[in-house]
């Protein structure tokens, strides 16, 4: 295995925070194999050193048509995971939970990333698709790891029983600006199909998501620029909660945003915890900013 | 399925009051080890619901759990015998049954599957 970075680029995020992108091009599985050419740059694809083992192996995820592919949106939400991969450790959580698992990449790229320092910790993840689910179990075995899946809509059965008690939550939920009908299908377009602004779902999550945090809880969420997540920090202001943004990538096709919260009075570790004002101020400058750069 | 999940799962069809904890029918039941960790048992004991756990763990075929936590957490056989029943008993096929309305939620492949039909929701 080679490193190989498509850019070499590197993304800021609002505090200040250097990470390479690792744009990831999706290609069928088969192409890995015929193209491992070290001439080939111009390929867009990158592969993890056989000396990180952090994430997930690209090419021991289960796949089934009906199961959305991990994707740029995935990654994003892993090399946020990495990024805060030492604070993680530190914050030292019992349970982490992922609400829409799909193919089980993310869930995994966790467990992978904290099992060195942190061998006890026990993982939860549902999806609406049974499929999914199913394929989650899969990913995770061909990894040599393990957490509980249950197939339901969001948390829907463990809500009550589990209140208070996730300390780690990963959601990267359907964003996707559409119809509202197009919401809930079966299948592979519950994985993107988000309604109204993309909104629909994450909507629905928000609440579950605070039930379920514990008091040093953190929440990572996918979004796109699209889905308002200036509106979305307010939403989670309001029931108490501080965010920044982890990391921001923009691709051909989305703007990704993706949000870290936690609950005010806890100290994150990292950055302290600022006014709504300042905060709201900062984020809607380095937003512009980050808008800004895609005009160009 | 192990009955670390099974103990936070709730029936949540519409109405229904009597919703945890759900009776487990056992078809397929494997054993896999985990480590030892008696602090991470310790957290949970506080969490989980006794009665359920020891039901839970009959219908998987495992009996050993006195029908009360002793008040002594430290004492390790105990703590042994909790470890057993809540982390290394999977239930791979089998069905999760309402108390109150019957409703079977499938467990296959070691998923439960609680997804409601859309008159129960």
């Amino acid at each position: 295995h080679t490193l190989l970075f498509h850019s070499a680029v590197p993304v800021a995020s609002l505090f200040g925070e250097i990470y390479p992108p690792r744009n990831f091009r999706r290609l069928p599985k088969t192409a890995f194999h015929q193209k491992l050419d070290p001439l080939a740059f111009n390929l867009q694809w990158t592969v993890m050193s056989e000396m990180t083992s952090r994430t997930a192996d690209i090419m021991r995820v289960s796949s089934h048509r009906e199961v959305y592919e991990p994707c740029d949106d995935s990654f994003a939400l892993v090399d946020a995971l990495l990024a805060d991969q030492t604070n993680l450790i530190n914050h030292n959580p019992k349970l982490c939970m992922e609400i829409g698992c799909g193919s089980g990449y993310v869930i995994t790229s966790l467990i992978l990333l904290l099992k060195e320092k942190l061998p006890n910790v026990h993982y939860l993840a549902t999806d609406t698709n049974p499929i999914a689910a199913r394929v989650t179990n899969e990913t995770l075995q061909a990894h040599g790891v393990s957490a509980e899946v249950v197939c339901t809509d969001i948390a829907s059965c463990l809500e009550e029983r589990l209140a208070g008690l996730v300390d780690v939550m990963v959601v990267n939920p359907p964003y996707v600006p559409t119809p509202e009908y197009e919401v809930g299908m079966e299948g592979i377009a519950s994985a993107w199909a988000g309604g109204e602004n993309g909104r629909s779902v994450i909507d629905r999550v928000l609440p579950v998501v605070d039930r379920l945090l514990s008091e040093k809880g953190w929440f990572y969420l996918v979004t796109l620029t699209s889905n308002y997540p200036s509106e979305i920090c307010l939403v989670m202001r309001k029931r108490g909660y501080a965010s920044r943004i982890v990391v921001q990538r923009s691709t051909e096709e989305e703007n990704l945003i993706i949000l870290k919260f936690w609950r005010d009075k806890d100290e994150e570790g990292v950055d302290k915890e600022t006014s709504s004002e300042s905060f709201m101020k900062q984020f809607s400058r380095s937003l512009s900013s980050f808008m800004e750069k895609q005009w160009r | 399925m192990r009955l670390i999940v099974h103990n936070m799962l709730t029936c949540n069809i519409k109405g229904v009051v009597n919703k945890f904890p759900l009776r487990i029918e056992a078809e397929k039941v494997i054993k896999k080890d985990v480590d030892f960790n008696p602090d991470f048992l310790r957290h949970m004991l506080a969490k989980i619901e006794w009665k359920a756990l020891v039901d839970g763990a009959r219908s998987m075929g495992y009996t050993e759990l006195p029908d009360h936590a002793p008040a002594l957490e430290s004492d390790e056989p105990f703590l042994k015998k909790f470890h057993h029943a809540l982390l290394e008993l999977n239930l791979e096929e089998g069905s999760l049954v309402c108390q109150e309305t019957g409703r079977k939620f499938p467990v296959e492949k070691g998923v439960p599957n609680m997804l409601l039909h859309e008159d129960e929701v």
